[in-house]
């Protein structure tokens, strides 16, 4: 029998700390995959967060350089200034990405920087316990909003992909999940998409992936699966948000 | 099409995405931990039932299902 399914050669053999049934073991596999695809395991550059992910250098068999609790698109625009030829991306929760590092997030898009962001949506501050984020859905149960998120006082779930999509300087936007097979290689199909589109130099990519985080739901990994499906989806919409063909790109600058 | 998968013991954390996923139902809970704690799930294919589709691994967050298939 031929083997055709196996951990791919962009992942170390360390076991990954997360939980049973978290997504961001899914989505570093995604993400090893697509880069032994695409042949850059070389060249590929990754940028880690504060958050849950902080030690995904440790499955990630490339060259990481860890950034400060949300810099990550501040880090990687510097790397990537310096070595233009190299595929680099940084790798945030929502947390990181849409709270203590919204500048600089914001602006790396802004800019059009030449970066690909993957970015984790799992409407809750994973590592620290399970806070509110600005993701957190209207009506969810945080340990810092007990009674549900209130709109008056918390205000309204950010929505990332749609906020950068207005912002000329991006390219590439997608929203995924990761809470069923299909979904699941509709999200590899976006990773790689968003890495094709910085090697192209057409500017700056991102995904954004709906990611089940069961022991801050306080739900089983399948019902995490179902919320995402049930819930989230609705606050969250799917799809291409932004995909601006190369010419055009070119045209603005 | 024929398949198998083999199922690393020490890797799995016990989430079950993978029995959901198999459409066959050839993935089964097991009673026995192994070293980290874990009840590791188990592949029951009496009839040769697998046809090595790979949903199971795709699912499976801990890269703990390997497949093999004709
Ligand atoms: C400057 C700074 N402030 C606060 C923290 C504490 N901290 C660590 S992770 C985190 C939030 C992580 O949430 P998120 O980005 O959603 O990632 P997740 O853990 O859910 O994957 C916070 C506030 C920190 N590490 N550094
Ligand atoms: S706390 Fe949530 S995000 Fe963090 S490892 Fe566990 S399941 Fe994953
Ligand atoms: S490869 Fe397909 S049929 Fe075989 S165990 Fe996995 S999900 Fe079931
Ligand atoms: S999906 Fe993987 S970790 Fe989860 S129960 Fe199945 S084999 Fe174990």
């Amino acid at each position: 029998m031929k083997q055709v399914f196996c951990r791919p050669k962009s992942m170390t053999k360390n076991i990954f700390h997360y939980c049973a049934g978290c997504g961001h073991s899914i989505v570093h596999r995604l993400i090893a995959e697509v880069i032994d695809e695409l042949g850059i395991r070389g060249i590929a550059i990754g940028v880690p967060p504060a958050g849950c992910a902080v030690l995904a250098y440790n499955y990630l068999d490339i060259d990481m350089i860890e950034a400060q609790h949300g810099r990550g698109p501040a880090t990687a625009t510097g790397v990537k200034r310096v070595l233009p030829d190299r595929v680099v991306f940084s790798y945030q929760g929502d947390g990181d990405l849409a709270a203590i590092g919204t500048a600089e997030s914001f602006h790396a898009a802004n800019r059009g920087e030449n970066i690909t962001v993957i970015f984790i949506n799992n409407a809750v501050y994973g590592m620290t316990g399970g806070q509110m984020a600005p993701t957190s859905i209207l009506g969810q149960r945080t340990t810092t909003s007990p009674a549900g998120r209130a709109a008056l006082l918390d205000g309204h779930p950010v929505r990332v992909s749609e906020i950068f999509s207005q912002l000329p300087g991006t390219a590439y936007i997608e929203r995924c999940m990761v809470n069923s097979p299909a979904a699941i290689l509709k999200t590899r199909k976006a990773i790689r998409k968003a890495f094709q589109c910085q090697i192209d130099g057409r500017g700056f990519s991102l995904v954004e992936i709906l990611s089940p985080c069961p022991t801050n739901w306080k739900m089983t990994p399948i019902d995490s699966c179902r919320w995402i499906d049930e819930v989230m989806c609705k606050e969250f919409p799917l799809g291409v948000m932004k995909d601006v063909p190369a010419v055009e790109q070119n045209e603005g600058g | 099409m024929k398949g198998h998968i083999i199922i690393d013991r020490e890797l799995c954390k016990e989430c079950h995405l993978c029995i959901h996923a198999c459409k066959k139902g050839l993935i089964v809970p097991s009673q026995e931990f192994n070293s980290r704690g874990y009840r590791p799930v188990c592949f029951k294919d009496e009839q040769g039932e697998c046809t090595g589709c790979t949903l199971c691994a795709i699912t499976c967050p801990d890269i703990a299902i390997e497949v093999y298939r004709d």
